[in-house]
């Protein structure tokens, strides 16, 4: 992975002097509140419900057992003894005090991390495929772009005051990992006739109150070229992008506003005019950074599928963990394990301390030494050997990190909501307990397949419920909590924005209405191949709504 | 309507509750109540000063209820501000 130059450890020190700083000023009353609030943003120190929230960067969801591990010293030492992975690759300390904030920057710098533009108007983390440089169906590794797109963006200071936050994603994969139509510019990685990189530029997607898949602008630029088409993106947003309101300041209402063929002709003329300069990425800097992202020394081996197999009919629970937690490696022999954070009854993401102690170590023992970390709010053992996956299985399932429902109905992407986030109208977390707990049977999970439930606390969308195949959004009706469903959302290479069942439902209903949709697919599907999402795109919402609210829709608040 | 002034704390960004003596106390029972306009805009002048002196962020006035001795924010939200989050967090 990479690894910090004498550059980056100057300027993330720099930072977080200047930081404490800030901090003591602002302690000592020197400060006020407006005056600081846009430079603790700047430092990823948000101010939540009960306390300051801290959100600490994982670059493209890259981390290292040996970082996991100070991420650890760190949630015990300064926060409560835990942490939340994030829909950014991110992770989030909800207890921080600001006096030690300061600190905790200088702890994370030691491990070469920070929390640099993980909030404000400015590029935020750049996000990737958790399985880049490892799955069987990659093209290309697009990490090496992700951190030449981080160093050209962080601390850029004419992108420092965009009009809003600014999200890239990027895949180097055909099946889509890092739902890079939903972000403002997303990236796919293809070959040309030649097997030569270049990339399709997406733009103007996003999710909050303003759900839009993103449009191809380009369908092939060459990689030396993607900073200055990127460059010519962000000055075209920069420009005109609109800082009267806030709810329409996203670059996809820019794009929408203006078509994206007039989009495409303004990026068009600024490109031209920055084109073949100082942002072309010249061929030794590539190699530079690429040599940080060579395949590991992989020992060469040969995949044992008929040994797996055997293993896997002495013993169910490891099979149905084969099944939905294991996808193919690049490498012969080697396998990439996810594990879930979404044991039955737990807070989608979270992870105590202790565990991520754990983890580290086998990390260290079965992979590595590497980490990934999914936007999906599960972590990745990247490098395991084949022959490895039942001793890790069995380790695994002492630490509760072996459910067997990665892409299976209780995979569920659930942000903080009001439990935490100053700006949710309801509860996530319940909810998703709620349903985790009703979804407790392996061999229906496995028998239901590929389904996605993405929960949100609020319009801002940060739990993706419009791209989920069963979205759920908590809104707020006369002060109580209500919960509204999409179905047929998805973020895959196919993204789609889910449609409105009817009227939100209180919480103690969600888990009955997803029975009621769940027996309709099971009913109405051709055949066990027919997924979810097929079967809602071949029979349509109506069914479902006759599901859950019966034949004469009954009138409810929300 | 019984109201209370609540803030967070500036150094570790605590709930906090103002209270009949004017400091600010994380236990939403410390609170100083007041029901009506003229002892709620006093109690919002208070917030205020506190919050020139950067001891607190935002303080407002919720509304609360008093149930057997107790008092209990009448929204969900100021409920959980004042105890908490409602699920476990940390244990997993
Ligand atoms: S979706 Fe809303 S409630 Fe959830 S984390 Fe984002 S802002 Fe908070």
């Amino acid at each position: 992975m990479y690894r910090y130059d004498e550059f980056d450890h100057q300027l993330v020190t720099e930072r977080v002097e200047q930081f404490r700083k800030q901090v003591d000023r602002r302690l000592a009353g020197k400060l006020t509140e407006d005056q600081f609030k846009p430079l603790r943003l700047m430092n990823g120190l948000y101010l939540q419900l009960h306390a300051y929230m801290l959100r600490v960067n994982v670059p493209y969801g890259v981390l290292s057992a040996r970082q996991l591990r100070k991420l650890a010293d760190i949630a015990r030492r300064y926060d409560r003894g835990y942490g939340h992975f994030t829909t950014r690759q991110n992770i989030q300390y909800n207890w921080v005090s600001l006096a030690d904030t300061p600190d905790i920057l200088a702890d994370l710098a030691t491990v070469e991390m920070n929390a640099m533009q993980s909030s404000g108007n400015c590029v935020r983390n750049i996000t990737a495929d958790p399985f880049a440089g490892r799955a069987r169906d990659e093209i290309e590794d697009p990490r090496v772009w992700c951190e030449l797109i981080r160093q050209y963006s962080i601390l850029n200071p004419e992108f420092a005051y965009l009009p809003r936050k600014f999200k890239i994603a990027v895949t180097g994969a055909p099946n889509d990992r890092a739902a890079v139509g939903v972000h403002d510019i997303g990236l796919r990685m293809h070959h040309d006739a030649d097997g030569r990189p270049g990339f399709e530029v997406l733009v103007g997607g996003g999710q909050g109150r303003t759900p839009v898949i993103g449009k191809t602008i380009r369908d092939w630029i060459e990689p030396e070229e993607i900073l200055a088409y990127i460059e010519a993106i962000l000055r075209v947003y920069n420009l005109h992008g609109r800082r009267d309101n806030l709810y329409k300041a996203r670059i996809k209402i820019l794009v929408n506003a203006l078509g994206i063929d007039k989009f495409r002709e303004m990026v068009d003329a600024e490109w031209e005019a920055i084109r073949g300069q100082g942002l072309t990425v010249p061929e030794a800097e590539q190699a530079r950074i690429a040599q940080y992202f060579r395949p590991p020394a992989w020992a060469s081996l040969r995949d044992i599928d008929a040994e797996l197999e055997l293993q896997a009919t002495a013993d169910p629970a490891f099979g149905a963990w084969l099944n939905s937690n294991v996808s193919a490696h690049k490498a012969p022999g080697y396998a990439i394990v996810s594990l879930s954070l979404k044991a039955p009854g737990r807070e989608p993401g979270d992870l105590s301390a202790d565990k991520m102690d754990a983890v580290a170590t086998l990390a260290d023992l079965y992979s590595l030494g590497e980490l990934r970390v999914t936007h999906r709010q599960n972590l990745v053992l990247p490098d395991v050997r084949q022959a490895d996956l039942k001793e890790l299985f069995r380790e695994l399932v002492s630490l509760e990190l072996a459910t067997p429902n990665i892409g299976l109905l209780t995979d569920m992407i659930a942000c903080p909501g009001l439990d935490y986030c100053a700006l949710a109208n309801a509860r996530s977390i319940p909810v998703a307990q709620d349903i985790s707990r009703h979804f407790t049977a392996v061999d229906k999970l496995q028998e239901i397949g590929a389904l996605s439930i993405n929960i949100s606390g609020c319009m801002n969308a940060c739990g993706h419920h419009h791209v989920g195949n069963i979205g759920i959004l908590g809104v707020d009706k006369k002060g109580k909590e209500f919960f509204q469903i999409t179905l047929g959302g998805a973020s895959d290479q196919n993204a789609t924005l889910g449609d409105r069942l009817g009227p939100g439902l209180p919480q103690a209903e969600v888990p009955g209405a997803i029975e009621a949709i769940v027996d309709t697919y099971l009913a109405q599907r051709e055949s066990e191949q027919e997924t979810f999402l097929a079967t809602y795109r071949r029979v349509g919402i109506d069914p479902f709504k006759t599901a859950v609210y019966g034949e004469e829709p009954v009138r409810r608040v929300a | 309507m019984t109201q209370v002034l609540t803030a967070n704390r500036l150094d570790d960004g605590r709930v906090v509750f103002l209270t009949p003596t004017g400091d600010w106390s994380p236990d939403l029972n410390d609170a100083c109540t007041v029901s009506d306009d003229d002892a709620a805009q006093e109690l919002s002048a208070v917030g205020a000063l506190a919050e020139a002196a950067c001891t607190v962020i935002g303080p407002y006035l919720i509304e609360v209820l008093e149930d057997e001795g107790q008092l209990q924010a009448a929204a969900i939200r100021e409920a959980i501000r004042a105890a908490g989050p409602t699920v476990q967090a940390g244990q997993f």
